[in-house]
């Protein structure tokens, strides 16, 4: 599929800048420490970095590993999506291959890109704020404070149970979107970075402000 | 586990009834109920032949145990042609590792086999799986864990048709549902058991009223073993679907006669929202409970 990692041709240049935007913009919402677009060279049978943002934003572009290889391997090769904790506390996940990267996470999300069945590659984001409400930590949410968290949303963060009303979801991600019907009740939450000023409704999805 | 013919043609000439033949011809020995009418003893898995396919299982685990055979799926990249080989390259991500080890405290004494259909070139990543899963069908292992799918389409007819024939030759096949909307196989096929994530703390099982998902199991942040000995937590229906794997190895060591269909009745009997609530009166307004049915 790829050839090479660089970008020499003029559309490159403009799949570089959409890809770039896509890992800015998956670090921002996760507030994690980095995010990273590999592609899938079929020919090699190696996944190759295009996209990086943050810890190693300014040398990982280009580099390859094995395709068949860790976490993003399995990714890839199975077309399944996967979130991953406790691995710096755990350094054999492939840790070798992380050192070569220079950045050891403690945890990992990574989903297949997929267009027409096949994988084109893998989006991973390390390290998601836990601020942001990773069950992992707790049933917290990202916005209300410790104190009042069980008065306003009525999860109880000792026995990591959702409240009976089920106002409460961890989902797969794991994300400070995991509140999945009360959001306006529990914490009127609204997003930061790129998103600011838009809110999220119900159904976890970003509306801008103003928008219904 | 069972001896019961996979073929598909009849086996008295051509014909798919039982004519000529009378009940005594064709007699089924039931499993027996526990000595005495007592309750069971904790069935633990013992002598029941569970298949994980998937990365491969990392051998030596303390998690995992003994792994009583490896294999693994190579494709000649000149002849194309797909064999199962032994292997002793044990995990290649630890996806696998980690399955082997939820069979493993799921159902602590049974046998846990692995063939690898994952790590190789990409290049006929459906048709390593196929292999895979159709060699663990041929050796007739009784629980096959399956926490991939595909979703290419041209591989469809052949997995139903390999998932049927499982079936009805007793190896029960746990299949992982999709983490994401998209069509994939083979848990979409009524003749495996399919398995998707719920959210509880708790290690138990519950029914889906609505398939094509059958059952749910506890595939949130699940702490499971991974390469090198150690240990990580986890989420998706990949982990959701060796708990269920492991309960049915669970189940077939109490009840070896068990046919597919059974087990997966076990299953729905056991879960933990299936209840006998009061059942609705026929007189309007009028409800009462099962106490004397």
């Amino acid at each position: 599929m790829l050839t090479s990692p660089s970008f020499h041709a003029p559309g490159d240049a403009a799949r570089h800048e959409l890809l770039q935007s896509v890992v800015d913009v998956a670090r921002a919402i996760f507030g994690a420490a980095a995010s990273s677009v590999c592609l899938l060279d079929e020919e090699a049978d190696e996944l190759v970095f295009q996209a990086v943002s943050g810890e190693g934003e300014a040398f990982l572009v280009g580099r390859r590993f094995p395709a068949g290889r860790g976490i993003a391997g399995w990714v890839a090769t199975s077309g399944e999506p996967m979130v991953v904790d406790d691995l710096s506390r755990n350094s054999s996940f492939d840790r070798s291959l992380a050192e070569s990267t220079e950045y050891v996470p403690d945890a990992l999300m990574a989903a297949p890109l997929i267009s027409e069945s096949r994988v084109l590659g893998v989006l991973e984001v390390l390290d998601p704020s836990p601020r942001r409400g990773r069950a992992s930590v707790s049933w917290t949410c990202w916005r209300c404070s410790p104190g009042r968290r069980r008065r306003r949303c009525g999860c109880s963060p000792r026995t990591r149970r959702p409240p009976a009303d089920g106002a409460w979801r961890a989902n797969a991600a794991r994300t400070h979107w995991s509140c999945s019907a009360a959001w306006s009740d529990c914490c009127g939450a609204r997003a930061e970075g790129p998103y600011a000023g838009a809110s999220r409704g119900s159904d976890g999805r970003f509306r801008r402000a103003g928008a219904g | 586990m069972g001896t019961v013919g996979t073929g598909t043609a009849p086996g008295r000439g051509l014909t798919w009834s039982l004519r000529g033949r009378g009940p005594d011809d064709v007699p089924v020995p039931a499993d027996e109920g526990p000595p005495g009418g007592l309750p069971a003893r904790q069935a633990t898995g013992r002598g029941v032949r569970v298949c994980v396919v998937d990365s491969g299982v990392e051998l030596d685990h303390p998690l995992v145990g003994p792994v009583e055979s490896s294999w693994v799926v190579v494709k000649d990249p000149e002849s194309g042609a797909v064999t199962v080989e032994p292997t002793g390259t044990g995990d290649t991500c630890g996806h696998g590792t980690a399955c082997a080890g939820i069979i493993r405290r799921t159902a602590p004494d049974c046998e846990i086999h692995s063939v690898r259909v994952l790590g190789e070139r990409f290049s006929g990543t459906g048709e390593v799986l196929m292999a895979g899963l159709r060699w663990a069908v041929e050796q007739r292992f009784d629980v096959v864990n399956l926490s991939l799918s595909t979703t290419r389409t041209r591989f469809a007819p052949e997995l139903h048709g390999l998932a049927d024939r499982a079936y009805f030759g007793r190896t029960v096949i746990v299949a992982s549902a999709h983490n994401t909307p998209v069509e994939s196989f083979p848990w979409r096929f009524a003749s495996v058991i399919s398995v998707g994530s719920h959210q509880e703390d708790d290690e138990l099982h519950l029914y889906n009223p609505e398939p094509p998902v059958e059952f749910f199991g506890p595939g949130q942040n699940v702490s499971v073993p991974w390469l090198g000995g150690r240990t990580i937590r986890t989420t998706g229906n990949s982990f959701a679907t060796p708990y269920v794997a492991g309960l049915c190895a669970r189940v077939l060591s109490g009840h070896p006669r068990m046919t597919a269909f059974q087990l997966k009745n076990a299953l729905y009997l056991s879960a933990a929202n299936v209840h006998a609530d009061p059942r609705p009166s026929t007189a309007a307004g009028d409800t009462r409970d099962d106490s004397e049915n």
